[in-house]
C-alpha cells in the first residue's frame, strides 16, 4: 500500500479531556502525509471501534492521561476482536506508567508512546508496522 | 522614572557597548542564533533604562496594596502572611482523600484543595457505564452528600478554607459543601473557599464540558449571585489560566484568554443586574507557573495591573477590592518529565519561586511523580517542603516584589500587558469571549502554539533536560500510587444503599423543582442545597440539566 493511503484514527477514549497530545499527533501525522480522522473527546470504546470500522482505517491511536488506560485500552482490543477487526493495529499514548506497558502489550496494544517521544517516532512506527 | 537626559546618556553608552560586543562576537559568537522564552518571545541581549523610559512609578507600579497593584494586592504581602500552601489532593474514595487531607494538615499545610475523579467532574455517578475504569482514578469519587460528609470528617469547616476544582457540577459541590457544614453546625456565612466554576476555560482548554456555553454561564451567574448574598467568604469563580497553559498556550495567551474569560463573567453578572462591587471582590484567579522564570514573574505582575485597569475603567468598579487580582498558582504539570523524575523537584522549586516573587496568594507545588500518577505521601511531602523552604529559609520573602525596577522585568511586564491587551481587543471585536469560543479562536491559537513548541522540542531548539538532551539509560524507578479496584466496587455499593434508603418521593420533588428552575429564571442554588440534603446524586441533577439544556460535544478540531 502506498504511504499516502494509510488512514489513521486518533481517538480519545473515556471522560478524560487532555487532548494536547492527541491533537499534536493528529496534526503531525497529517503533515507526514497520512490521512487522519480525529474522533474528538469523550468517546466510549464502542464508539471508537464503530468509527474505526466505518471509516475503514488502517491503524488506531488512542490517548489517555487520566489513569483509566488499564480498562479502556484492552476494552478497545476486545471489541475489535468481537467485530472481527482485530487486524487493525492499535497504538497508545499518554500518561502510562512503565509497569503498565507490558500488560497493555500483552492485551494487544502494539506500541506505547509516552511523553517526550518525538512525533517522528510515531510516524516511523506507522510506516514500518502498518501495511 | 528617568529623565530624557539620563536616557540619552545611556543610549550613548549603549552604542559604545554594542561596538565592544561586536568585536567580542567576531571571536566568539553567542551560543544561540536567537534567544527566546519558552513561549517563543524573543529576548534581547541586555535591557537598560531605554526599555522602560515611559514607565511611570505612580501610574504603572505604585506601592503594594495601591492601584494598579502591580507590586502586590496587599500592603504587607508575604511579610505579613505567607501564601496559603494548598496541595491539590484527591484519590480513590472519600475515606482515602480525607486521610490525605489530615496528613497534609498535620505537616503544615494551611488550606485544602480537592481533586475529583473524571466521572464526578463530568457529572456521572460511580454506577454509570461511562464511569467504568475511571472511579477514583484521578481524584475522589463523590456521588452524594454521604461521600462529602466522609470527605470532610473531622475537618474544622469554619477554620480551614477549601478549594474544589470542579466545573460543570460546581454548583452541586458548593451545595454539598454548604450542606455538610450546616450538618456540623457551621452556618453558610462562616465557610470559606473556592469553586473553580470556570466553564469558559473548559471550552477553550481543559475540555471538561457538559452543557452548551449559554446555560453553563447561567448556572455560574446563579452561583455568583447566591454567594454574594449568602456565602460571603466564598470565591464563586476561580478564573483559570492554568489549563489554558497546560493545553499548550504561550504565557501571553494564558494571560489574555484568562482575563478575557474574567471580562465575560463580569459582563454576565452585570447583565443579571448585580452591582459590580457586590460580587467582583469574590472573583479569584488561578495561573500556571511554567519554567521560564522571568516570563512568569512578568505575567503575574502584568495580570494584576491589567485587571485593576479593566475593573476600574471598563466596569466602573469603585471598591478597590473589586480591582484586586488575587490568584492561586500551580506549578506546570506539563513541564514534568517521566525521564529522570527526580529532576522534577528542581523544576518545581524554580517555578514555585517565580510565583512567590510574582506575588501569589496560594500555591500548589507538583510532586515529582505527578507526571505518572497521583502523588505518593513521600513525594507530596517534598513538594510541600519546597514551599516551606521558599517561604521560611531562603530569604526571598524578606522584602516585597524584589524584582521590581529591574529593566528586564519591567520591560517584559509591559510587553506582556500590551500583547495580551491586543488579544483582548481582538476578542472584543469578535463580539466577546463566547463568540470567540464559538468560532474556535482561542482553541486554534493554543493548538498552534502547542504544535510550534513541540516542533521546537523535536528539532532540539528548545531543551528539556533528560528528554531531548542529557538522556540516560535509566534503571531508577519511583514508587507510584495505585488506586485499588475495590474503590469502584465500594463506591457503587454505597450509592446503591443510599438510593434504597432515601425518601424517593422527596428526591423526585427536588428533581422536579430543579427542572422547573432550570427552565425558568429562579436561582438554582437553593434548590440544589435542598436536593443534596435529600441525597439526590450528582448524576441525577446533571441528567436533569442535560435533558433541559442538551449536551455540548467536542468539535474535534486539530
Amino acid at each position: 500500500m502506498s504511504e499516502s493511503k494509510i488512514k489513521v484514527l486518533i481517538a480519545k477514549p473515556g471522560l478524560d479531556g487532555h487532548d494536547r497530545g492527541a491533537k499534536i499527533i493528529a496534526r503531525g501525522l497529517r503533515d507526514a502525509g497520512f490521512e487522519v480522522v480525529y474522533t474528538g473527546l469523550h468517546q466510549t470504546p464502542e464508539e471508537i471501534v464503530a468509527t474505526a470500522i466505518q471509516e475503514d482505517v488502517n491503524v488506531i491511536g488512542i490517548s489517555s492521561l487520566a489513569g483509566a488506560h488499564m480498562y479502556l485500552f484492552p476494552r478497545i482490543i476486545e471489541l475489535l476482536t468481537e467485530k472481527g477487526a482485530e487486524d487493525i493495529p492499535v497504538f497508545g499514548g499518554g500518561i502510562i506508567p512503565e509497569d503498565d506497558i507490558p500488560v497493555l502489550k500483552k492485551a494487544g496494544i502494539k506500541a506505547i508512546f509516552t511523553p517526550g517521544s518525538p512525533v517522528v517516532e510515531t510516524v516511523d512506527w506507522i510506516r514500518n508496522n502498518v501495511n | 522614572m528617568f529623565t530624557k537626559e539620563s536616557v540619552a546618556r545611556v543610549t550613548e553608552r549603549h552604542q559604545e557597548w554594542d561596538k565592544l560586543l561586536a568585536k567580542r562576537l567576531e571571536k566568539a559568537p553567542e551560543r544561540l542564533e536567537r534567544f527566546s522564552t519558552i513561549s517563543d518571545e524573543e529576548i534581547k541581549n541586555i535591557y537598560t533604562p531605554e526599555d522602560i523610559r515611559e514607565l511611570d512609578y505612580d501610574k504603572d507600579l505604585n506601592f503594594p496594596g495601591q492601584f494598579p497593584y502591580t507590586r502586590g494586592v496587599q500592603a504587607s504581602m508575604h511579610r505579613g502572611r505567607l501564601w496559603t500552601m494548598r496541595q491539590f489532593a484527591g484519590m480513590g474514595g472519600a475515606e482515602e482523600t480525607n486521610a490525605r487531607f489530615h496528613y497534609l494538615m498535620d505537616h503544615g499545610e494551611t488550606g485544602l484543595s480537592t481533586a475529583f475523579d473524571m466521572p464526578t467532574l463530568m457529572g456521572y455517578d460511580s454506577d454509570s457505564p461511562l464511569s467504568l475504569g475511571e472511579v477514583g482514578k484521578c481524584g475522589v469519587a463523590i456521588d452524594t452528600l454521604a461521600d462529602m460528609e466522609i470527605l470532610f470528617d473531622k475537618i474544622p469547616m469554619d477554620k480551614v478554607t477549601t478549594s474544589m476544582t470542579i466545573n460543570p457540577p460546581a454548583a452541586i459541590m458548593l451545595a454539598m459543601y454548604i450542606a455538610t457544614a450546616e450538618n456540623k453546625g457551621v452556618s453558610r456565612d462562616k465557610i470559606g473557599g473556592t469553586i473553580q466554576n470556570d466553564m469558559l476555560k473548559e471550552f477553550i482548554a481543559q475540555k471538561t464540558f457538559m452543557l452548551p456555553p449559554e446555560p453553563s454561564m447561567r448556572i455560574i451567574t446563579d452561583t455568583v449571585e447566591f454567594c454574594t448574598k449568602e456565602v460571603p467568604r466564598w470565591n464563586s469563580i476561580s478564573i483559570s489560566g492554568y489549563h489554558i497553559r497546560e493545553a499548550g498556550s504561550t504565557a501571553i495567551q494564558e494571560l489574555a484568554f484568562t482575563l478575557a474569560d474574567g471580562i465575560g463573567y463580569v459582563q454576565a453578572c452585570v447583565e443579571r443586574g448585580l452591582d459590580v462591587d457586590d460580587f467582583a471582590p469574590r472573583l479569584s484567579f488561578f495561573f500556571n507557573a511554567h519554567v521560564d522564570f522571568f516570563e512568569e514573574v512578568a505575567k503575574y505582575r502584568a495580570a494584576r495591573r491589567m485587571w485593576a485597569r479593566i475593573m476600574r475603567d471598563r466596569f466602573g468598579a469603585k471598591d478597590p477590592k473589586s480591582m484586586l487580582l488575587r490568584f492561586h498558582t500551580q506549578t506546570a504539570g506539563c513541564s514534568l518529565t517521566a525521564q529522570q523524575p527526580y529532576n522534577n523537584v528542581v523544576r518545581t522549586a524554580y517555578q514555585a519561586l517565580s510565583s512567590v516573587l510574582g506575588g501569589t496568594q496560594s500555591l500548589h507545588t507538583n510532586s515529582l511523580d505527578e507526571t505518572l500518577s497521583l502523588p505518593t505521601e513521600h513525594a507530596v511531602t517534598i513538594a510541600l517542603r519546597t514551599q516551606q523552604i521558599i517561604g521560611e529559609e531562603i530569604g526571598v520573602t524578606n522584602t516585597i516584589d524584589p524584582l521590581a525596577g529591574a529593566y528586564f522585568v519591567e520591560a517584559l511586564t509591559d510587553e506582556m500587558e500590551s500583547k495580551a491587551m491586543a488579544y483582548i481587543d481582538k476578542i472584543d471585536d469578535m463580539g466577546g469571549i463566547l463568540k470567540a469560543i464559538d468560532i474556535g479562536f482561542p482553541q486554534k491559537e493554543i493548538a498552534d502554539a502547542a504544535f510550534n513548541y513541540q516542533s521546537q522540542v523535536d528539532a532540539g531548539e528548545k531543551i528539556i533536560v533528560g528528554v531531548n538532551k542529557y538522556q540516560m539509560d535509566e534503571t531508577l524507578k519511583v514508587d507510584l500510587l495505585t488506586i485499588d479496584p475495590i474503590v469502584e466496587k465500594r463506591q457503587r455499593q454505597r450509592l446503591a444503599k443510599i438510593k434504597e434508603e432515601r425518601d424517593s418521593a422527596k428526591v423526585e420533588a427536588c428533581l422536579n423543582a430543579i427542572e422547573t428552575a432550570s427552565r425558568g429564571t429562579d436561582n438554582l442554588m437553593p434548590h440544589l442545597v435542598e436536593a443534596v440534603k435529600s441525597y439526590v446524586s450528582v448524576q441525577e441533577i446533571c441528567d436533569c440539566w442535560r435533558k433541559v439544556y442538551g449536551r455540548y460535544t467536542d468539535p474535534g478540531m486539530f
